[in-house]
């Protein structure tokens, strides 16, 4: 496992930008390793890959990587990955994103990448609070938790993000906690594998921020937190119909796959289209 | 590689090189002609026509045009497609504008090669979307949060909308930096002759590549006021880009006040400091007269015509056509107004450029306005007006 780690280190981190910025308890390096060791063991060429990401805490991780990776705009990596990889449909695009990031300001571009169905793979951090700016309340807080800009308690229902991107049309969608580390890494894999918006929601700890006012301030309540407030797909159905609509744990695991036709595939389809049309231009 | 124009190509897809065409369909014809090779859109009016002529024509030479869902995502996508080594732009009018003003500072910072219709119309907010102004003018400089420099061309003409369209791919390749076409609902939805260039008139710049090998590149290192090496995503190079203050390599400085100041600096003289070379002008001058019009765009022909009528009356006046508006001309201004007492701008907004125009002459001209806004271009017979009585006071 050490062996492993390091390896994966000398091969894909940009050694500069140690030590990161993230708290003690964090969640987000784990996403970084459980994404390296995806691309790793699917054999991404790195050069041909490109890391995107918006604002936020999550945002800062395609600095670490040595690879070309574009720091973009609060809510709008999406929509910069989706110029890179049209114009370069040859690159590999990931997009680390977080619920501030993806769900909230920039929730437009997130359903409708997924309704366009341009290959990439987006991987959102959810840790259920803005932590860049000191733990202020986001699209994906539970309802009634505190937070610095909820100090008595959130008043709105949280965003169930896979529901979201699968509504909104995305051929693969997962969810996993920082507790399934193997889970996410194929769940990873498979995104980058699918053709088309592959979505990977990861719950992530952040004990400076969301837990310092929820009473989660050290990782393993955290840990603990996920265990007691989460269920497997395959958990669930194995419950009676009425245990399961009275359900409230987040649901993880692999919860939609499905073959549809991808958008660069269908432009190559046009231009092909156009080219053996041999009727002159028509131009305005 | 340098890239070359499939100009055959191109002409079988653009049609005639002598056409009677609208003024956005001719940003479109300038931008394919300027080598562009991908566009993201939003509509609006007036600026639609453009985005609807790329739809038309990108994909016939094989390239993609996109329509975002808004006018963020769709300057973010030809940010994006610009790293991925894309000459890319796209199209929009004043709401539109507004929404875009960040993706235009984060391609200051970024020195992202982009361009950007500006389609303008009458505001402020929804406004007059049918109707053409030029309220837009210093929101096009100063839009964008911060210290930045920008490039701003102003077509008066449908064939300027060809030729200046193609001019801005390559300026914004050449000095890595957003270049805005800054046109206007009249210049946009009218129809006149244009000639599209000859093979040989066609010269693309490109981003200059890196020198050094993987490794060796430093993707931000350049001499104060120049511009560096660009290498696009995919080659090898493992570029960070970022719009926080960043190092030469391209990583994280936030705290740093030197690095702050060195960037900074470095991306706003790289434009300013060459300023004379960007001057594009056009003077009409004759002995004696003591007053003078300063104008640019759709304006630019009613001060043409005011020109024409004050003659035949037998009244001297000259007059100074801004082609380039920023970096702002500032000698060829003051070299203008040389001798003359007074100073004219016509606008179709309540004072804009007219500001820019007193602070270069420092008080050696008194700067006078005539201003129209409602969605009427300004007749001529108003610009000579305000040089027998006076225009209103800036």
């Amino acid at each position: 496992m050490f062996n492993q780690a390091r390896k994966i280190r000398d091969k894909y981190i940009r050694d500069e930008m140690w030590p990161s910025i993230f708290c003690t308890g964090c969640g987000i390096g784990n996403v970084l390793n459980y994404t390296l060791r995806a691309i790793d063991s699917i054999g991404l060429d790195i050069d041909r890959t490109v890391f995107c990401s918006g604002i936020g805490c999550s945002s800062r991780l395609p600095g670490y990587i040595e690879a070309d990776g574009l720091h973009t705009t609060h809510g709008r990596a999406i929509a910069f990955a989706t110029g890179v990889k049209v114009y370069k449909p040859e690159l590999s695009v990931i997009v680390f994103t977080g619920d501030g990031d993806m769900a909230g300001i920039g929730g437009n571009h997130f359903i409708h990448a997924a309704r366009r169905n341009v290959d990439m793979t987006v991987i959102c951090i959810n840790n259920f609070n803005y932590g860049m700016t000191g733990g202020q309340v986001s699209p994906t807080t539970p309802a009634e938790d505190l937070s610095t800009t909820t100090p008595y308690g959130n008043l709105e229902e949280p965003f169930d993000l896979c529901r979201l991107a699968i509504g909104a049309g995305a051929p693969f969608v997962a969810r996993w906690t920082m507790g399934f580390p193997y889970e996410t890494i194929t769940a990873i894999e498979s995104a980058i594998r699918t053709k088309g918006f592959g979505f990977v929601e990861i719950l992530a700890p952040c004990p400076t921020g969301y837990g310092k006012a929820n009473e989660l301030r050290d990782a393993p309540a955290n840990w603990d937190w996920y265990k007691e407030n989460t269920i497997t797909r395959i958990d669930l159905a194995q419950l009676s119909p009425d245990e399961r609509s009275a359900n409230r744990k987040i649901v993880i695991g692999t919860l939609w796959k499905e073959e549809k036709p991808e958008y660069i595939e269908r432009w190559r389809q046009l231009v092909g289209r156009l080219q053996a049309d041999s009727e002159p231009a028509k131009s305005s | 590689m340098a890239r070359e124009l499939d100009y055959r190509r191109v002409m079988e897809v653009l049609g005639s090189r002598e056409q009677f065409a609208q003024g956005d369909v001719a940003c479109a014809y300038g931008a394919i002609l300027g080598g562009c090779d991908f566009f993201a859109g939003y509509p609006i009016t007036p600026a639609t026509e453009v985005a609807e002529t790329m739809a038309v024509l990108l994909p016939r030479l094989g390239c993609a045009v996109m329509q975002m869902e808004d006018e963020i995502a769709s300057l973010s996508a030809v940010i994006g497609a610009a790293w991925a080594g894309s000459r890319a732009f796209t199209a929009t009018s004043g709401p539109g504008f507004s929404l875009m003003q960040e993706g235009i500072g984060y391609a200051c910072m970024t020195e992202t090669p982009c361009v950007i219709i500006n389609v303008q119309r009458s505001g402020p907010s929804t406004g007059q979307p049918t109707e053409p102004a030029q309220g837009d003018m210093l929101q096009a400089r100063w839009g964008t949060h911060g210290d930045h420099e920008i490039i701003a061309l102003a077509p008066a003409s449908v064939q300027e909308c060809v030729d200046l369209t193609r001019l801005a791919f390559n300026l914004a390749e050449e000095y890595r930096n957003p270049v805005l076409v800054m046109t206007d609902g009249e210049v946009g939805h009218m129809r006149e002759k244009i000639v599209l260039p000859a093979e040989d008139e066609i010269e693309l710049v490109e981003r200059c590549p890196p020198t050094n090998k993987p490794g060796a590149y430093v993707p931000f290192r350049a001499a104060p006021g120049s511009v560096p090496e660009m290498a696009s995503f995919g080659t090898g190079f493992h570029t960070y880009v970022t719009g926080l203050t960043h190092d030469e390599r391209g990583l994280p400085a936030t705290d740093d006040a030197e690095q702050h100041t060195r960037l900074v600096r470095r991306l706003v003289d790289k434009i300013r400091d060459d300023t004379e070379r960007l001057t594009r002008v056009e003077v009409d001058s004759e002995e004696g007269a003591k007053v003078g019009i300063v104008s640019y765009g759709i304006s630019a022909r009613s001060a043409a015509g005011a020109v024409r009528i004050a003659r035949a009356e037998g009244r001297k006046i000259n007059h100074l056509r801004l082609i380039s508006v920023y970096p702002f001309p500032e000698r060829a201004v003051r070299d203008f107004a040389n001798g003359l007492d007074r100073i004219i701008v016509p606008e179709l907004n309540l004072g804009q450029i007219c500001h820019v125009v007193r602070e270069a002459l420092e008080g050696e001209a008194t700067v006078e306005r005539v201003s129209r806004i409602g969605g009427e271009i300004i007749p001529p017979e108003e610009i000579v007006r305000a040089l027998i009585e006076g225009g209103e006071q800036v």
